[in-house]
């Protein structure tokens, strides 16, 4: 296939107007000896059936989620999508627009990140938020530098009960900037505000906590900032945003900056990417955030527009000094999750996390009355456990599986003390058919 | 285009709708209830839910559909934005990506289950590696400049296994934004290198500025003013010579792909923007993907996990990589727009991409042609695939704004504006434009220019034709109003 729109006679009547003898000749600052000459080791171009051929069985190679009855969680997951929300989403004028600088041409997209900001404030509490970042781990990751550039210092308190892609992508950012990150140990599945004050000392930065966290369960937010703040830190929690329709706001609790992976606001799994980061802070650290911030303001005859705003923060202005040197960010993500939450809506969304709530408690109940089952950590959790066994892991995830069940994400893969461990998501898609069948299933193995 | 009739304010989400008022209905609750106050602590659970809007399913689709109509786009506007690359993104691609078999796998899932993506990301990496002339890709970046970061963390890791630690960055003084941001995030420095007035790499300046210390130059290559440096085979050879690498931001690939690869001229690492080069939407600002390929000699360096065939041809994830610098987001990838990209460069194939550089190259030099008459070319031709423009109306008061602006009312988006140098357009057309379109833009750039002659007051307050007049941006920075409040 070809996208090129020119023919042969077309083509010779450029190169006339030109001046051009030929194509090539326009290559002529491309020295002779550094040419291809078009001899690259890629495969010809196929017609557009072929290509249904070819992807068709990529595609049909892949077990999804729509065949199988997904209980993985871990960051991402299973929510139900309206069809409101690709259908809305997958306007060519939205999909195929650039980033909107030039304000004019693009008031369509500029509202809808305004809305977006306002949507993620309400939802974090919060009084600001930028257009997205790309997913929720860099999010953490930019969280812990504009920290350290606000408080000048390069200490980092993070709790171990954050998810450890995160973990591992904060370490990789901060050592760039040489920022010392100093683990605080949660062995009981939460943070202890005992053990976090025993860790804070006036060097210190922040702290990063998730919540719910990787293990599912609600930190205690209203204990743990003021253990932050005692120390001059900013408090930075890592959110699902689903959980903020139920759960009291970092905002609330006077967290200085929130981030999350918006995945579960109407974004498909797609293995993985692309997904949503979010980040919301008080008004007062906004010209040290990261990313495209859109405002309202007016025009030459006074009627009300919206353009992109700070832009002195950015790489494309600011450069070395720039707060990151995020460019490309997740818009088309962006705008999903605005239909998405403007879909739910606020009672919707509230919904949405009593159902998850409720569902995975009924699983985590039964799940823990089977022989050889335990849950991990204690019930203060939302939408995702834990679950210890006295079984081998491995074979209960393949023996659900053979029933079409994909039971857990075994935590072996994140580290060899969780062997005995494997992580249950219920969201509201789950029915409680589809929850006695994993029941049953465990029971069996 | 808008309606006149909708050239009102579009009132936001939270200005319609009534309380109580929900689009969406779950499936009642089937299980038995948890007392959320015995489960969690009275503390963490809301009172009130979050405030989000309350508007039924009609007006929802009126209020998005609405929006999108305030919006250029490739697909209803010429869109010949420099350094952009906004080239036709086609259909095919998205019905691919929304296959259920891509769109709903969970990146958790066995891999097993998942052979299809595995092999298709494998197969990616290798046309990628191919393309670059390069020895191996990370598909794992988000966007070109993490992809830059991803490069740079992985040079780091190069000197300092070498036992050295490296930490100055040459960069040309026409380079992007996000080179020197980047160096910034991985806690280097930046050094600019001259550039000379036909646009290529001052050599001089080069030989003066690298040293010992150097860590790498980083280039686009054809540069942004849209040449392409000729001298690149020796600035490779100098930065080589000081123990440095060379990298080259791939913003511009679309002018040399199945021309020149970037491993033949001496680039050791590289990363693509996929929403450029391989036709990925630009989705009103992302999302994009950055894959970086580097040479032989850093390969162990690369992020992991990797893509890997096995002995017994299947596919996996390989974590076992010691030198590898980790990783630098969560899960793998943007995979669902790299399968876009794939569906790409399967569908084009070999010949397709190099015709893609032909008619990038072509297209541009056409435009400079016509309009070389009417409007300054600083760069001397040919150019690759896109070129800088300098509108010298002074003395009519217009800026390179004014001439953006207006061409808002020709129904074709504005280039590039004042950069890379001060007053001038950048022009990309890309490829995928008729000669009809090229020549209609053409027409709209003299009819401006005559514009300016005749009636510059019409330019100078342009657009005219959008739901909005030109924005006041200094008081959107004076007076923040970034997000909607009950009381404003």
């Amino acid at each position: 296939m070809k996208y090129t729109q020119l023919t042969e006679s077309q083509v010779e009547k450029m190169l006339t107007t030109i001046g051009a003898s030929s194509v090539e000749s326009l290559f002529r600052s491309v020295p002779e000896a550094i040419r291809c000459n078009g001899n690259l080791g890629v495969p010809r171009g196929v017609s557009e059936l072929e290509l249904l051929r070819d992807v068709n069985a990529l595609a049909g190679n892949n077990k999804h989620c729509e065949a199988l009855l997904c209980f993985l969680g871990g960051g991402a997951y299973d929510h139900f999508i309206p069809t409101v929300v690709d259908a809305m989403a997958g306007q060519s004028e939205l999909l195929t627009a650039y980033t909107p600088y030039q304000a004019e041409a693009s008031q369509g997209i500029l509202q809808l990140f305004y809305e977006f900001q306002t949507m993620v404030c309400q939802l974090t509490g919060m009084d600001v938020a930028n257009a997205s970042l790309y997913e929720g781990a860099t999010a953490a990751a930019e969280a812990v530098t504009m920290a350290a550039n606000i408080k000048k210092r390069n200490r980092m308190v993070v709790a171990a009960s954050i998810h450890p892609d995160t973990m591992a992508v904060i370490n990789s950012y901060a050592q760039e900037r040489e920022l010392d990150i100093v683990i605080l140990p949660t062995p009981n599945g939460t943070v202890s505000a005992c053990d976090l004050a025993s860790m804070m000392d006036d060097e210190t930065a922040g702290v990063v906590v998730q919540s719910p966290n990787f293990f599912g369960c609600v930190e205690r937010l209203d204990r743990i900032i003021p253990r932050v703040h005692e120390h001059g830190a900013l408090a930075i929690v890592s959110v699902d945003p689903i959980g903020c329709g139920m759960l009291k706001s970092p905002g609330e609790f006077d967290a200085d900056i929130v981030v999350g992976e918006g995945q579960p606001l109407g974004i498909p799994l797609q293995y993985g990417g692309p997904y949503l980061g979010l980040m919301a802070c008080r008004k007062e650290l906004l010209r040290k955030m990261p990313g495209r911030v859109v405002g309202m303001t007016h025009d030459a005859d006074g009627r009300r527009g919206y353009c992109l705003t700070l832009q002195t923060r950015e790489q494309h202005i600011k450069r070395e000094r720039a707060t990151s040197n995020i460019c490309t960010n997740q818009g088309l993500l962006a705008i999903r999750a605005s239909i998405y939450m403007s879909a739910m809506g606020k009672q919707g969304l509230e919904e949405v996390a009593s159902q998850c709530f409720h569902k995975a408690h009924y699983a985590a109940e039964k799940i823990a009355a089977l022989d050889g089952y335990s849950l991990r950590y204690d019930k203060t959790f939302f939408k995702e456990f834990v679950i210890q066994t006295t079984r081998d892991v491995a074979k209960i995830i393949a023996s659900c599986r053979e029933r079409g069940i994909l039971a857990g994400v075994a935590l072996s893969r994140f580290d060899e003390d969780w062997a005995d461990c494997f992580l249950v998501a219920v969201t509201e898609k789950r029915t409680k058919q589809e929850i006695d069948l994993l029941v049953d299933a465990l029971g069996a193995v | 285009m808008i309606p006149d009739s909708q050239k009102e304010n579009h009132p936001l989400l939270f200005e319609q709708g009534a309380p109580g008022m929900c689009a969406v209905t779950l499936p009642m609750l089937d299980v038995p209830t948890t007392d959320k106050k015995t489960a969690l602590p009275a503390e963490m659970l809301r009172s009130t839910p979050p405030a989000l809007p309350e508007i039924g399913e009609l007006d929802i689709v009126r209020h998005y559909k609405r929006l999108s109509h305030r919006c250029f786009s490739v697909d209803e506007n010429f869109y010949p934005l420099g350094s952009c690359t906004m080239k036709y993104n086609p259909r095919i691609n998205e019905r691919v990506a929304a296959m259920p078999g891509f769109a709903h796998v969970h990146p958790y899932q066995l891999e097993s289950d998942v052979q299809g993506i595995l092999e298709l990301l494998y197969r990616l990496r290798c046309d990628l590696a191919e393309i670059a002339g390069l020895a191996e890709v990370t598909l794992q970046p988000a966007a070109g400049a993490h992809g830059e970061m991803t490069g740079l963390m992985i040079i780091e890791a190069y000197h300092a296994s070498r036992g050295e630690r490296r930490s100055k960055v040459l960069a040309p003084d026409s380079a992007h934004g996000t080179n020197p941001a980047s160096c910034a995030c991985c806690g280097m420095s930046s050094v600019s290198v001259a550039s000379m007035p036909d646009g290529r790499v001052d050599l001089d300046d080069l030989r003066r500025k690298v040293d010992e210390h150097t860590a790498a130059m980083m280039i686009t290559n054809p540069n942004t003013v849209g040449v392409f440096d000729d001298q690149i085979v020796e600035i490779a050879e100098i930065v080589h010579a000081h123990g440095a690498l060379l990298y080259l931001d791939g913003a511009n690939m679309d002018a040399i792909l199945g021309i020149a690869r970037p491993g033949d001229f001496g680039v050791d690492v590289m990363h693509y923007n996929t929403h450029k080069t391989f036709s990925t939407p630009h989705g009103g600002g992302g999302p994009g993907a950055g894959p970086v390929a580097v040479a032989e000699h850093l390969v162990n360096f690369l992020p992991k996990p990797q893509v890997i065939q096995h002995e017994d041809g299947s596919f996996g994830w390989d974590y076992h990589r010691h030198d590898s610098i980790g990783i630098v987001r969560s899960f793998y990838g943007q995979i669902g727009v790299l399968v876009r990209a794939y569906a790409y460069i399967r569908s084009i194939g070999r010949d397709g991409l190099r015709d893609v550089a032909e008619k990038a190259v072509l297209n541009a030099n056409y435009l400079a042609s016509r309009l070389k008459h009417r409007f300054k070319i600083p760069f001397p031709p040919p150019f690759a695939h896109e070129f800088i423009l300098v509108p010298e109306f002074e003395s009519a008061g217009i800026t390179e704004h004014d001439i953006a602006k207006r061409l808002i009312d020709y129904g074709i988006h504005p280039p590039t504006m004042s950069w890379p140098i001060h007053h001038c357009l950048m022009i990309e057309p890309t490829e995928t434009e008729s000669l009809a379109t090229l020549d209609r833009f053409v027409e709209a750039m003299l009819d401006i220019a005559d514009e300016i002659e005749n009636d510059p007051s019409l330019v100078k307050t342009a657009p005219h034709t959008m739901p909005i007049k030109r924005l006041d941006e200094v008081a959107a920075n004076r007076n923040l109003q970034v997000r909607w409040q009950q009381s404003s």
